[in-house]
């Protein structure tokens, strides 16, 4: 059992909990992530550790509700139990001074580059981040991130905070500038991803991209988080899970996140039965 | 000169009765059968069968107990060389292990030892049922201590051992529960998951400390384990499935064999949605390879409510590596035996999931390196295979993890960790055995590298 030291809803339907986990907190790397399970009979789920203190041994885990695990997470309190939690796993992102690094973050994805932006601004780099949300209540983390990057711009869908439009319309204008780019990172939903390394390809801007796929155990056995990259399959458990943009097959990894969707809402009911 | 007598033969529930839950299927040998097996047993003065069992069980000692019928003895005779009878009972493959030197065998029937060592672990299971295991830890404890990566048959076997000789183990299992692939891998009705948690319990109460939701290479290095521990045995088992690397494989509903088998097993999602994981299993399932998983899978599927149930192979039957037990059971059951058959291609439907496999029509060639019968194409020979569920079995890898965060650690092409016959890695005072060194082996032969590594740690750490 782990217990939740402290737990704050960041927007609707976005939670932060900060857990006691001192494991973990002393080998995690940026990019990095860990699996979850709420309760016994939940799923195993995979989320991006946003931050960690060592000096009290906790991570903190930010998650949006999109289904029944999440939800039953959420129904956790400060003070309670998670009932297993498992990391760090995948490989870290790769760190060093690259010069100009544009790390991009779309919706719950804000969060998950905290790390990133910070690891990469403390090996020298010019960070520019850049984050975008539907609405300004999604755009999470933005205070902190400011302090952490050489430059941030925030976009939302509706214009209520920053540029009206996408993450993807200020990198366009970042790169028509022709400020040398030489790292693009970008987070977040794949239609967003997707969208980035679309803008990026034609100018050769290397584009890492940090993958969702469906995950069992996590840990290299079952191969569920197959994706296709570059022609190859790939494992983003133990090979990811983050991936070279430009090769990755969206296409694939879109349907490969489906085939559950119909059920889920089945199980959704079924755990706000037992919340009840 | 004495009467031949014929081998016992455990009862087994009817296919149509089985097939509807997940208990096991045979019912184990009576008390009266078990003696008269025991007694069929000619007490060799040089007994082969011990030579042909991986974990070197005093096979006529613990038969001698059965056939005076005191089987708490017979019982803890096996237990002085394996910690787990119950599941090598029920999961080893006898017939090509101790059994096949039986010198009964060479003129009839080779006395049942699997059987009989299923039944004297049986017996003690039952006496024990309510009370917590009556082992004491050794009395002789020693201040050394041993990390054992993996809670499977390898780290299991390793770890009951060496807290036999009295060191300090700790085990690391990355998964949320112990018993590695006795528990996510194969089904409860070939080895109830309850037997799996007893051996675990008994090798607790032997002192060893067990920890769960710990990926080692991650949360620690090997060489940061070496710093608090004399040893370290890693036992972290197989790991990324095989796949045939044809084209539509990543298709939904192409499993493989360790998410399928892993979503069953370990999160129960046939108790969907009380068990939160979901799966997706259609009417028609085909499950690809030849091997004991195959069989599991495809005997699952079954009893998931599928109706018809395919083992494609690409080699006749008598070549499958299957356990003849598991492909007779199967048989009975009414999966289906699609052999000389090679899927060559997957297709979707228009909602992206798998409807058809291509295959080609088989025919076998010259004996490859393995011995086997070679299979090649029949030309012009494709043809549809209309499924909704394709599970592919055809074997996996050793984990990577371990040794991709373990610079020194020397592995093969193939991924398996190098070992010396003492089970010593290339770095001082690390061990490995099991599957992370085989590829995908038996339990028991990974039982039998976890006891190798312990006898050496000892050594090592004796001297």
């Amino acid at each position: 059992m782990v217990k939740i030291l402290k737990k704050e809803r960041l927007a609707e339907n976005i939670s932060r909990i900060i857990v006691a986990a001192p494991h973990i907190a002393k080998a995690a790397k940026p990019g990095q992530f860990i699996v979850i399970i709420p309760t016994e009979n939940a799923e195993r789920i995979p989320l991006t550790i946003a931050d960690k203190d060592l000096e009290k041994g906790t991570i903190s885990i930010i998650f949006q509700i999109v289904g029944a695990t999440t939800k039953l997470l959420d129904s956790i309190p400060a003070g309670g139990e998670i009932a297993h939690l498992l990391g760090p796993l995948g490989v870290p992102s790769h760190i060093e001074k690259f010069g100009t690094v544009v790390v991009i973050g779309g919706g719950v994805g804000i969060a998950e580059i905290y790390p990133v932006v910070k690891g990469l601004k403390e090996a020298g780099n010019k960070v520019v981040t850049i984050i975008g949300a539907r609405c300004k209540e999604m755009l999470v983390y933005q205070e902190e991130l400011r302090i952490a990057s050489s430059e941030l711009k925030v976009t939302t869908d509706n214009g209520a905070c920053g540029r009206k439009g996408f993450v993807s319309d200020e990198l366009k204008d970042m790169i028509a500038t022709g400020e040398k780019i030489d790292l693009v990172i970008a987070v977040g939903p794949v239609p967003m991803m997707r969208v980035c390394c679309d803008v990026t390809k034609p100018h050769g801007i290397k584009t890492m991209v940090s993958l969702n796929p469906i995950m069992l155990d996590a840990t290299g056995m079952c191969g569920v988080c197959r994706v296709s990259v570059g022609g190859q399959t790939k494992f983003a458990c133990v090979e990811g899970p983050e991936f070279d943009g430009h090769q990755v097959d969206f296409a694939d990894l879109v349907a490969r996140l489906k085939p559950y969707k119909d059920v889920e809402k089945k199980a959704f009911d079924h755990v706000c039965r037992l919340l009840k | 000169m004495a009467e031949k007598k014929i081998r016992q033969h455990m009862q087994n529930r009817s296919a149509q009765e089985r097939i509807k839950d997940f208990k096991e299927v045979p019912l184990g040998f009576t008390p009266e059968q078990a003696i008269a097996e025991a007694k069929r047993c000619i007490q060799c003065k040089k007994p082969l069968c011990v030579s042909g069992c991986p974990v070197e069980i005093d096979i006529p000692g613990f038969i001698k107990f059965v056939a005076q019928g005191d089987f708490e003895s017979a019982v803890q005779k096996i237990k002085e060389t394996n910690a787990l009878p119950a599941v090598c009972g029920r999961v080893c493959p006898q017939e090509d292990q101790c059994e096949k030197q039986c010198i009964l065998g060479i003129k009839g029937e080779a006395v049942a030892i699997g059987n009989l060592e299923r039944f004297v672990a049986d017996y003690e299971r039952s006496k024990i049922k309510d009370q917590s295991s009556k082992q004491t830890p050794s009395s002789k404890s020693k201040d050394q201590k041993i990390a054992v990566i993996g809670s499977g048959p390898a780290g299991l076997t390793c770890a009951g051992d060496l807290a036999r000789k009295g060191y300090q183990v700790t085990v690391f299992e990355s998964l949320h529960v112990t018993g590695g692939v006795l528990t996510y891998g194969i089904p409860e009705f070939r080895l109830p998951k309850a037997i799996v948690n007893l051996e675990v319990e008994y090798i607790k109460s032997l002192g060893v400390e067990v920890k769960v939701d710990m990926l080692i290479g991650n949360v620690y290095t090997i060489k940061e384990l070496l710093k608090d521990y004399q040893a370290v045995f890693i036992g972290s088992g197989a790991g990324l499935p095989k796949f045939m690397k044809v084209p539509g494989e990543n298709l939904d509903g192409v499993y493989s064999a360790n998410e399928y088998l892993f979503r069953i097993n370990m999160m129960k999602a046939w108790n969907f949605p009380a068990n939160l994981t979901p799966i997706k299993i259609g009417k028609r399932v085909a499950v690809v390879g030849g091997g004991n998983v195959a069989m599991d899978a495809a005997r699952v599927s079954l009893r998931l409510g599928a109706e018809e149930v395919y083992i494609i192979y690409r080699r006749t039957e008598k070549e499958m590596p299957a356990r003849l037990e598991e492909v007779h059971r199967a048989h009975e059951e009414g999966i289906i035996f699609k052999t000389l058959i090679l899927p060559v291609k997957y297709h979707a439907n228009a909602d992206g999931w798998v409807e058809f496999a291509e295959c080609l029509q088989m025919e076998l060639g010259e004996p490859d390196s393995s011995g086997r019968c070679r299979p090649v194409p029949v030309a012009g020979s494709e043809f549809r295979v209309s499924v909704d569920t394709v599970v592919v079995a055809i074997g996996n890898s050793p984990n990577p993890l371990v040794p991709q965060r373990t610079p020194d650690l020397k592995v093969e092409k193939w991924g398996g960790v190098i070992v010396n016959e003492q089970g010593l890695a290339s770095i001082p005072g690390v061990y490995a055995g099991g599957d992370i060194v085989r590829g995908a082996a038996t339990v028991i032969s990974a039982m039998g590298d976890g006891k190798v590594a312990a006898k050496a740690i000892d050594q090592q750490l004796s001297a």
